[in-house]
């Protein structure tokens, strides 16, 4: 683990990257470095969110800076301007079940090509995609999803680069920290290795390569 | 009384003690407001949380507590936090005994569209396609019509959320559930009659000998 500027994390984010970022509806999100990446424009963005949260808050300020081109999500509805610039077309936008979507990440990050899930069956979800029955039961082939960068927000984070999360906090973020080439993240509260017990080790060290220090 | 209120009296009553329960947003919310204090009832914010607990007093509300529309809640002694794919996998995972989710339609053989209108209306589908396929007990909370028009059909025209159907479906006029495939109506609300409900519901209803009256 590096510890580096919010300015200087950022500036390693190429304009079209993809980017996976951690929070449910803007809870958890890593707020820094949203913001970082509307300063320094950057443009065409291939987002994997769970939600495009709200106008002003957590990715919803992508979606404010026009910086998204193409989002993979769950749910955009209580983001208007997700919405419109859907509908008009800026953005490219793939919907995915919850559980798929999260299921697909984790599959990312553990070295899986994929899982089977039976949600879809029989659904516009379905379209294109390989069912396989297993025991009589049909499931989809739901593939793998990787991305360059992952921007996780913790709760904790000690000088070795261990994280713990907080309450609903938590969501997609540890899931996410597997399943991208390079973790960036911020946290709440930086404290001296020993703070967080190993029990409570969320995320393992190793798993992070920045950890954005203290504004 | 109100028709939510009626609606979310009367699922309540399906909710058992020791039950893992995730309500859906709208008239499903509601329902935790009708479950009696002595009843042990794990509700689930797929977020990430089980027990969750009522919204905070003034000025008590933490950031990183809420429930999946973001909005600020509390949490029950006991409560449990986690990941979402440990969430989904509750879910996904039959561990979830009763879901509780809103309705667009729900078709003859119960099957539910509750998630985009095509053209209109295109929020996703968040986790009510899993809920659905996952939840042992799928119960729509929904009025019977809207704008006049039944939302029971004889076949869905919105996209299905899933391909199986829902176990029970309670409105504001009736309780409908699907034994061996097919809709029938088990009980009606207070003060309607069941000439009412069927002249009102567009798919065809099997009328049993004994339609009860909606206890709520």
């Amino acid at each position: 683990m590096k510890a580096v500027s919010v300015e200087e994390a950022v500036a390693m984010i190429p304009a079209g990257a993809s980017v996976m970022v951690g929070g449910f509806m803007g809870v958890g999100t890593p707020e820094r470095l949203l913001d970082e990446l509307v300063r320094q424009n950057k443009t065409g963005l291939s987002l994997i969110c769970n939600d495009a949260a709200i106008p002003g808050r957590g990715v919803g300020k992508l979606f404010d800076a026009a910086l998204v081109s193409k989002l993979t999500a769950t749910h955009i509805g209580l983001n208007p301007k997700a919405q419109q610039q859907m509908l008009g077309n800026q953005i490219a936008v793939d919907l995915v079940p919850q559980g798929t979507f999260v299921e697909r990440i984790r599959a990312g990050g553990c070295g899986l090509g994929g899982v089977l899930t039976p949600t879809g069956v029989g659904t516009l979800v379905a379209e294109g995609k390989r069912q396989i029955e297993v025991d009589g039961q049909p499931f989809l082939l739901e593939t793998a999803l990787r991305a360059q960068y992952a921007l996780v927000h913790a709760f904790l984070a000690d000088y070795l680069g261990n994280l713990a999360y907080a309450l609903t906090a938590r969501n997609f973020n540890p899931i996410m920290a597997m399943a991208a080439d390079t973790v960036i993240v911020t946290v709440e509260n930086i404290v001296p290795v020993g703070v967080i017990a190993p029990d409570h080790v969320m995320t393992p060290a190793p798993l992070v390569d920045y950890l954005i220090t203290n504004g | 009384m109100d028709p939510q209120i009626i609606i979310a009296r009367r699922v309540a009553r399906e909710l058992k003690s020791g039950n893992l329960v995730n309500l859906g947003i709208g008239i499903p919310t509601l329902v935790a407001n009708y479950v009696p204090a002595d009843l042990k009832v794990f509700f689930q914010s797929e977020n990430g949380l089980i027990g969750t607990g009522p919204i905070p007093e003034q000025g008590m509300a933490h950031p990183t507590l809420t429930d999946a529309g973001g909005r600020p809640i509390s949490a029950l002694p006991g409560a449990a936090t986690f990941d979402s794919a440990m969430s989904f996998g509750l879910i996904r995972g039959g561990h979830v005994d009763v879901t509780v989710l809103g309705g667009l339609q729900v078709d003859a053989h119960g099957l539910l569209a509750n998630w985009m209108i095509p053209g209109k209306m295109v929020p996703g589908m968040g986790g009510a396609m899993d809920l659905v396929s996952g939840a042992k007990r799928v119960i729509v909370a929904m009025q019977h019509a809207a704008k006049g028009k039944s939302k029971i059909v004889a076949k869905c025209s919105l996209p299905l959320t899933s391909a199986r159907p829902v176990n029970l479906v309670v409105t504001d006029m009736a309780v409908i559930g699907f034994p061996g495939g097919k809709a029938t109506l088990l009980e009606t609300a207070p003060g309607i009659s069941i000439g009412e409900v069927l002249a009102v519901t567009e798919a065809e209803l099997a009328v049993p000998d004994s339609v009860p009256e909606m206890q709520i």
